[in-house]
């Protein structure tokens, strides 16, 4: 059977790993291609790039960090940030993404994503979605989550999936920095609202917290600070996973 | 040995490159690696790797320059040859995916279909997933092993006995076929780490 993905994000700016709470205070924490090399060796079994470099013109540092990464591990690369058209997406896989992920692009031109999907295939296509509780449920925000839309996150999700989307990285913006673990309920409500796997993001402070997202129907948990800090490695919650009975790909036969 | 990477323009082919050359080395083979899209390159070359991603449409329209005559003559040549993803589903004629006019290699009978969704059943099938070996002696080795899947789209052998593993999704797959010089992957070798680096290693070191 399919297993559940544990995937470690690294932020990437001006081609360097930063690492910071919500924005502030960001410092460097690496080479982004060590880095993945290190996860791809503890067993990772997708790594994902989100490319926060402030400026559009500077987006080479991400392609040459994509290039050398895909050059190094034979790990599935999924890439995200800033990507406003087509031919942002076919730079990034040509330099090596597997997957693309589409955030405010897709919000402001619904019509990418089916282009996107009808050119390269569902499977490359991943859209990103920052959700925040609102009174009526939750509300999707873009421009790195400065922006309401109005939108309502889970009728967005089945739209991007009809429109072609191959996967949902959805991110709780209540939760995202606070390691108080992910939002269950947001991730109940797209999980049972759309027929493509979803990947949960922003919360995780605890092994814990990645089992209760699994559990509660994501098929990929994704986390960052846990990793960085060396507070946890992938290993581990394979093996917490194992233990509390939660389909993983066993890390034994990672390299 | 000369190998060459079919580019049907579908898509990333160098991480199919670069695993190849690492499967190459770990297992001692000497391999010179041309990736081409040109028929008599492919003609020319000892051992034939397809690799695709998308659509059978676009695979299929892609065959349309020569390609289909040049791969299909190296697969009766007993020339070693490797398939990967739309590279599996490429050995059948059509594709529910495409209409009766879109031509794969149909190297075998049978068809490709939509794999069905359901409730705890996403798809696009995407992450690592079992392949169990359907037969002992083959590429895929006696056990069960994790490789990485993406893919909507399934093969339906109409010879059951083409199948050389196969993988549960909602209902059981063909994942990967075997026979003669042929073998092909509905699953990523390429992405699945030292488990499809192995695996590439062997079909090297048999080719």
């Amino acid at each position: 059977m399919l297993k559940k993905r544990v995937i470690p994000c690294l932020d990437v700016r001006d081609g360097r790993v930063v690492k910071g709470v919500a924005f502030e205070g960001l410092v460097d924490a690496g080479d982004p291609v060590e880095c993945a090399a290190r996860y791809d060796a503890q067993g990772a079994d997708e790594i994902t790039f989100l490319d926060i470099t402030a400026s559009h013109e500077r987006r080479g540092a991400i392609l040459s960090v994509v290039a050398m990464t895909a050059e190094q591990i034979f790990t599935p690369l999924t890439v995200g940030g800033g990507i406003r058209d087509e031919r942002d997406v076919k730079a990034l896989l040509d330099a090596g993404a597997d997957k693309v992920s589409i955030n405010t692009s897709a919000v402001v031109d619904p019509a990418l994503v089916e282009r996107c999907a009808g050119a390269w295939g569902s499977q490359a296509i991943v859209v990103a979605i920052d959700a925040r509780r609102s009174a009526t449920g939750w509300e999707v925000f873009i421009h790195g989550g400065r922006t309401p839309t109005g939108k309502d996150a889970v009728s967005w999700a089945g739209e991007v999936a009809r429109l072609g989307a191959g996967e949902i990285l959805l991110t709780s913006m209540d939760r995202d920095g606070t390691r108080a673990g992910y939002d269950l309920d947001l991730l109940r409500a797209v999980t049972s609202a759309v027929g493509v796997p979803v990947i949960a993001s922003g919360g995780v402070g605890t092994l814990d917290h990645i089992c209760d997202g699994l559990r509660a129907g994501a098929d990929a948990a994704l986390a960052a600070s846990i990793f960085h800090s060396g507070q946890h490695t992938i290993g581990e919650v394979k093996e917490l996973l194992a233990l509390k009975g939660i389909a993983a790909r066993p890390i034994a036969e990672a390299r | 040995m000369n190998l060459v990477v079919v580019d049907a323009g579908m898509g990333n082919l160098r991480s199919v490159e670069r695993a190849l050359e690492e499967a190459a080395r770990r297992v001692s083979q000497s391999v010179k690696l041309t990736r081409s899209g040109d028929p008599n390159v492919v003609r020319a070359a000892d051992v034939v790797v397809f690799p695709g991603q998308g659509a059978f449409r676009d695979c299929a329209r892609a065959l349309d320059g020569g390609l289909r005559e040049a791969i299909t003559g190296s697969i009766a040549a007993g020339k070693p040859y490797l398939g990967l993803c739309l590279g599996l589903q490429a050995l059948f004629a059509t594709s529910e995916e495409a209409g009766e006019s879109c031509r794969g290699l149909a190297i075998y009978g049978g068809t490709v279909r939509k794999l069905e969704g359901a409730p705890g059943v996403k798809i696009p099938h995407m992450g690592w997933n079992t392949v169990e070996p359907e037969r002992r002696g083959g590429l895929l080795g006696d056990s069960a092993e994790h490789y990485y899947f993406v893919h909507s789209f399934v093969v339906v052998p109409s010879d059951p006995s083409l199948a050389a593993g196969t993988t549960e999704h909602g209902s059981r797959f063909v994942s990967a076929v075997e026979r003669d010089n042929v073998f092909a992957t509905q699953f990523h070798p390429e992405k699945s780490q030292s488990a499809g680096l192995s695996l590439l290693g062997r079909f090297l070191e048999r080719a």
